[in-house]
Order: C-alpha cells, then structure tokens, then sequence
C-alpha cells in the first residue's frame, strides 16, 4: 500500500484545510467579485462616457490578460510600488478583480435584457429611474444572470488553485506539499480532484436550488454546468 | 345637461420620428367622467398619441394639460416640457394599460398591484394591501392575489394590469389597444370589466381597433387618421352619419370586414 493511504489520516485532514482555504478565497472573491462587478456594469450602462470610458478599459484589460499573470504582478510586482499584501489577500484581490471583469458584463447584458413593456409600464404608474432600477431590473437582471453567476463560481472555485503559485496555502499548494513527502502524486492528485469534484458538484446543486427557490416557474433543468467564460464573450462589442 | 370639466387637453400635439411626421397637430379633449375612444387605420400613430399623453414619448410641440396643470406648452416660442418629477406626479394619475399587459413578472398578482401604491404613493404595506386587494376584486381577480403572472391567462393579466391601474385611484385611465392580444372567448369579459368602470365615473381614454367594443362602451369618438383628428362625436355619427369622407370609407372598410 503507498504512503499516502497507510498516512491518510494525516494528509486527509491537512488537503481538506487546504480545501477550507480555497473555500474562503472563492467566497471572498466572489462577494467582491459581485459588488465591484456590479457597480461597474451599473456605472458603464449609466454614466457619462467619463465614467464609461475608464470602466470599459478595466473590464477589457482583467479579462485580456492570464489571470496568472495578474496574480503574479500583485503579489511580486506590487511590493516594488510599495503596496505589500500577505498571500492569501494577495490572491483574494486578484481573483476579486478578474471576476469583477467578467461578472460586469453578464450583469450589464442581464440588465439590458429586462423587458422594456415591463419598464414602460412601470414609468407609466409614475415610478422613478431609481425606484424602477432597484425594484424592477435589478431583481429580475440577478435571477436572470443566476445560472451564469453559477458557471462563474465554480471556474473560480477551481481558478483558486492558480493561487498556489504564489504561496496561499490553499488546497493544490497543500497537495504538493504531500506529494513531496509521499512520492504518492496519482493518489494525491486523485483525491484533490475528489474534492474539487465534491466542492464544484456541491455548489452547482446550490445553485440550482437558489434558481429554483427565486423563479418560482421554472423548473430548470440539469441546473449550472460548467459555464465557462468564454460563454458570455460574444456580449461585448 | 351639466358640462363636464375637462381633465385632459390636447393643442396642436406634433411628435415625428426623424423626418417622419407621426403626429401633426392633434387637438383632443376628455371630460370628467366620459369614455372616449380614438379609433382609426392602423399604424397612423394612435399608440404614439397615447404615450405622449403621459410621456413615454416625447411630444414635440403643442401643448398638454392635465388637470389644470400644463404638462408642456410654448412659452416665449421655446417649447417646454414640465419637469421629471411633475411629469411621474402626472403619470401617476393616468395610468395606462397596455396591449400586452406588462405585468411585473417577478410579483405576484397582489404584488404587481401594490408595488406603485408602496414606491410612488408611499403607503404603508399594510394600507397598500388593502387598496390592491379591492383593486383585484372589482376585476374579479382576488381568488388570483397569490399567482404570478405566467399562471394567468391573457385576459386574467389583462384584468390585473386594469386593477395595477385601478388602485392608484386615478382621474382617468389609458387604455392602448386593451384586447388586442387577447383570445377572441376572453375579449368579452375584458371589455364588460372596462364598461362597469365606465359606467361607475371612471374616466377613459381608449385606442381600440374593436369597432363593435366602441359602439357598446364609447360616450365620444375620435377619429384619429394622418397624424389628426379627422372627426369626433357621439358613436352613433361616427358610425352611422359620418361627416367626413374619410370617415364614411374606414366605416364602410371595417362593417365589410366583419360581415
């Protein structure tokens, strides 16, 4: 038998706070992932091109580069300036931004599709824009948007490994540690991808849970696969 | 007969979409209390003339008054439009119905109902449900409260996008082309909900293309063609002693079609 199973009791528990670890980083990017992806879709579908220009140009710079490579500059290339982030935020920051990137573009094409007689009749009733954006388009654009948010969560969930290069001691930085002290790389790669697997199908269920619970009508189907990103490309002009 | 004062006025309303000219002059007046229906050939602008009326379209020219309040007017050869915020205040208080009901699909029936009464009223919730709930029962919807909108039927939608309208307690409602959408065995029952309104004060001011809809419920109609008014009186002139040519053919047109 290998070292990795006779040990397992000691390198389970030790992959599974990596594990814990890579959970932390997806939530946390995903909430400012969120709010930072939704504050620039609003910014760029209302505001003047001073504010539009500025916020096209990030949203095209984090989704045209290797997200590898940002994370890279900000954990090695900032402390030049500087800016000096312990790993683990280091990585929450750039995972935050890239999605950001994304996530303002499929909250500004969910909001670009709410119905317009729907909006019109709500202008009708004497409802102002702001009352019209917070009570009409923005609860409709973000159980709109639930699936794709979904495929986004779990790219990023399995994104988090990427971290690993600059040492946040999340769950594939946790598996090569064991890997050099087993030699036992197939079972250790073979059980981080189990977690991952747990992790993604988990949160997959949940999302389709969520959809369910806020749409009471549809009863979708299969739920969020995979989405990847490359999924909402053909939406930018 | 007492005359009745009128709640909208129309002078000389222009709107045109780049060099097309939609509506070139129209002059309309809708009193207290009357059923007025604007009929005509179809695609001429009578929806336009209707989203001008409240503002989902931006007239142009002329002037609007509503309740005594000027909507936009000349003034000193500019051309003004009141402020946003007199203009929801005005919206407000003729809520329109549209063709194809544009129901909040994210609320339910009761929800749709009081979601103005709660963002432009301010009511308390409390208060909001109260006056939804008897929204829905004078169209017969109340059974319905907890539904959402894609478990109605189209007249069933219809009838909450009237009670949506209802509960502001408006002066008068907009009705744009109300059964248009509607299976032929639901147009009855909509348009039997918007007579009893009629019949009970309300003031309405109606795009049809149901000609038979207009002669049962219409105190005045205005024949709407060309981007004005062309004629306007009492159904039974328009459809039985018309004055004007135009008039004479369209009504002539539309008996043949149905009989």
């Amino acid at each position: 038998m290998s070292v990795f199973w006779s040990e397992v009791h000691e390198y389970l528990p030790f992959l599974l706070s990596g594990a814990e670890v890579t959970l932390q980083l997806s939530f946390i990017s995903m909430a400012g992932g969120m709010i930072l992806g939704f504050l620039t879709a609003t910014g760029r579908l209302s505001g003047s091109r001073l504010i539009r220009w500025p916020l096209e140009a990030y949203v095209e710079i984090w989704r045209d580069t290797p997200l590898i490579v940002q994370l890279l500059l900000i954990y090695f290339s900032l402390p030049e300036l500087g800016i000096i982030l312990p790993a683990f935020w280091a990585g929450a920051l750039g995972l935050t931004l890239n999605l950001s990137a994304y996530l303002s573009e499929v909250y500004r094409a969910a909001i670009q599709a709410v119905d317009e007689g729907q909006k019109s009749a709500a202008i009708s009733l004497g409802m102002s824009p702001l009352q019209i954006y917070r009570r009409l388009i923005i609860p409709q654009a973000f159980v709109a948007s639930l699936p794709t948010q979904g495929g986004y969560f779990i790219a990023l969930l399995k994104d988090c490994s990427l971290v690993s290069f600059i040492s946040v001691n999340e769950l594939l930085r946790h598996a090569t540690i064991v890997i050099s002290n087993t030699f036992d790389s197939m079972n250790t790669y073979l059980m981080v991808a189990l977690i991952y697997f747990i992790m993604s199908f988990t949160s997959a269920r949940c999302v389709s849970w969520l959809e369910r619970k806020l749409t009471p009508s549809r009863h979708t189907k299969g739920g969020v696969a995979n989405v990847m990103p490359e999924a909402v490309e053909g939406i930018t002009p | 007969m007492t005359t009745a004062a009128p709640v909208l006025t129309l002078q000389q309303v222009y709107k045109s979409y780049g060099s097309h000219a939609v509506l070139r002059g129209v002059d309309l007046t809708v009193l207290q209390g009357e059923a007025l229906f604007i009929i005509g050939p179809s695609g001429g602008g009578k929806s336009t003339l209707l989203r001008c009326i409240n503002f989902l379209e931006r007239p142009e020219a002329g002037s609007i008054t509503f309740l005594n309040q000027k909507l936009c007017q000349h003034y000193r050869s500019h051309f003004e439009i009141a402020p946003e915020k007199q203009l929801r205040q005005a919206r407000a208080r003729m809520p329109m119905v549209f063709q194809q009901f544009n129901l909040f699909s994210h609320q339910t029936t009761l929800e749709n109902v009081m979601e103005a009464l709660l963002t432009v009223k301010k009511l308390h919730k409390d208060q909001a449900v109260i006056l939804a709930r008897h929204a829905l029962d004078r169209v017969q919807m109340l059974q319905k409260q907890n539904n959402y909108p894609h478990q109605l039927s189209g007249g069933q939608k219809q009838r909450v996008a009237i009670a949506r309208a209802l509960a502001m307690e408006p002066p008068v409602i907009l009705f744009d082309e109300p059964t248009s959408a509607l299976d032929p065995e639901l147009v009855s029952g909509v348009q039997s909900i918007i007579r009893d309104l009629s019949a009970q004060g309300l003031t309405l001011l109606t795009v049809t293309h149901d000609q038979a809809f207009v002669q049962s419920t219409a105190h005045k109609v205005c024949f709407y063609a060309d981007g004005h008014i062309v004629e306007s009186g009492p159904p039974e002139q328009i459809y039985n002693t018309p004055r004007t040519e135009r008039v004479r053919q369209f009504v002539h047109s539309v008996s043949a079609r149905h009989h």
